[in-house]
């Protein structure tokens, strides 16, 4: 393949989205309640529609007869190059929200960045992802301030959570072959760039949530060369069950 | 067209390439659209080629006066202004008008409808819920 490092590129960033809507997609129908179930699968629905632009990208850059369809589905566990912290589980709610608010706040940064790529398609995804990505912030946002200022147990709750997944926040930051070859042609977003004020940003939030910001400097990463957590074969295997048992299904 | 999906539609050697644009990424409707608009243009004699784009992001601007009156018809309200849209999705305010009684004492249940693109209310007059189509810009 001639353009492997975009090729590769497209999907770190596209792995994110998928690996992300599946877990929400997991709370269909087993959301805490009825407004948090619907707001939970319709932000997986928007990440799912940004996978489809990107992958439908990636396909074409391969240049050979791969679908993304076949990109979504039919990679191994060591070939996805999504961050660790989208593919940890959904625990209790807190979880899902801290998860989602630690994401959302990266994932806005990282498109307003995006936008002023010199790939014309990459900042058409990005210009419209963003709207929808804003929409999600603020949901998992608000969410974050009332569990962690709400009841002695929604804050004990969402203490551990933030405690738990803080540790594969770095990893946000960290920059591949493929990353680095891409930003010295303009076309990647150096994401080190925006590493400080993603911090303010969550830390404040977090503050006004009246929880405490974690001090362990012990960060977790692999993800974006493949090595992940043991959460994330399971989640293929649901993911991936129906197109390795009926290879080319469509619905 | 009147939900500014439709962006432009122009002959090429007698066949009509349609562009069209989802109004959220993962809008799955989109398929559905691209497929009657082929069917209607073969009805009508066309050969035609339908292409999705992205750029410009589509808007709720887009959607035309006569657009905004279809989805109050169906029972959707249209989208307020950014500003008011803020104030009724994320400060509580009553803005939006029930498509059932006109009345404005309404209340959002949900930030999340029954599709992405929308947000869901109750009135606290008539007690009807329905949809609200959310701002984009």
């Amino acid at each position: 393949m001639k353009n492997k490092n975009l090729y590769n590129y497209i999907l770190g960033i596209a792995d994110n989205s998928l690996i992300l809507g599946q877990r929400l997609g997991e709370l269909t129908g087993h959301g805490p309640s009825l407004e948090t179930d619907i707001a939970c699968t319709n932000i997986s629905l928007d990440l799912f529609g940004q996978v489809r632009s990107y992958y439908q990208y990636a396909a074409k850059i391969a240049g050979d007869d791969r679908t993304e369809d076949d990109i979504a589905m039919l990679r191994k566990e060591r070939e996805y190059f999504n961050v660790l912290l989208v593919e940890q589980p959904n625990t209790n709610f807190a979880y899902t929200i801290v998860r989602q608010f630690l994401f959302d706040v990266y994932h806005y940064l990282f498109l307003t960045e995006l936008q002023k790529s010199h790939d014309v398609t990459l900042v058409a995804i990005a210009k419209k992802s963003i709207k929808e990505v804003s929409y999600h912030k603020r949901f998992s946002t608000d969410w974050l301030k009332r569990l962690g200022d709400g009841t002695t147990e929604s804050k004990q709750k969402t203490q551990q959570a933030v405690n738990d997944l803080w540790t594969y926040t770095e990893e946000l930051f960290y920059t591949t072959q493929a990353d680095n070859a891409m930003i010295s042609e303009g076309i990647a977003v150096d994401v080190t760039k925006f590493k400080a004020n993603y911090y303010q940003n969550v830390n404040a939030v977090l503050t006004e949530a009246t929880l405490d910001i974690p001090e362990s400097k012990f960060f977790q990463k692999g993800g974006k060369q493949g090595i992940h957590t043991e959460h994330l074969g399971y989640l293929l295997s649901d993911l991936q069950y129906m197109q390795r048992t009926y290879p080319n299904m469509e619905w | 067209m009147d939900m500014g999906v439709v962006r432009t539609a122009i002959f090429v050697k007698e066949v009509v390439h349609v562009q069209i644009t989802p109004t959220y990424s993962g809008c799955p409707a989109m398929d559905v659209i691209g497929d009657d608009i082929k069917m209607a243009l073969k009805n009508a004699g066309y050969h035609s080629k339908i292409e999705l784009i992205l750029a410009p992001a589509w808007t709720t601007d887009w959607i035309t006066p006569k657009g905004r009156k279809a989805l109050e018809n169906y029972g959707i309200a249209a989208p307020l202004n950014a500003e008011a849209d803020k104030d009724v999705l994320l400060n509580g305010k009553r803005l939006v008008t029930c498509t059932n009684c006109k009345s404005q004492n309404t209340r959002l249940v949900s930030q999340f409808g029954s599709t992405a693109c929308k947000a869901q209310f109750q009135c606290d007059d008539c007690q009807e819920p329905f949809d609200y189509f959310k701002c984009l810009k």
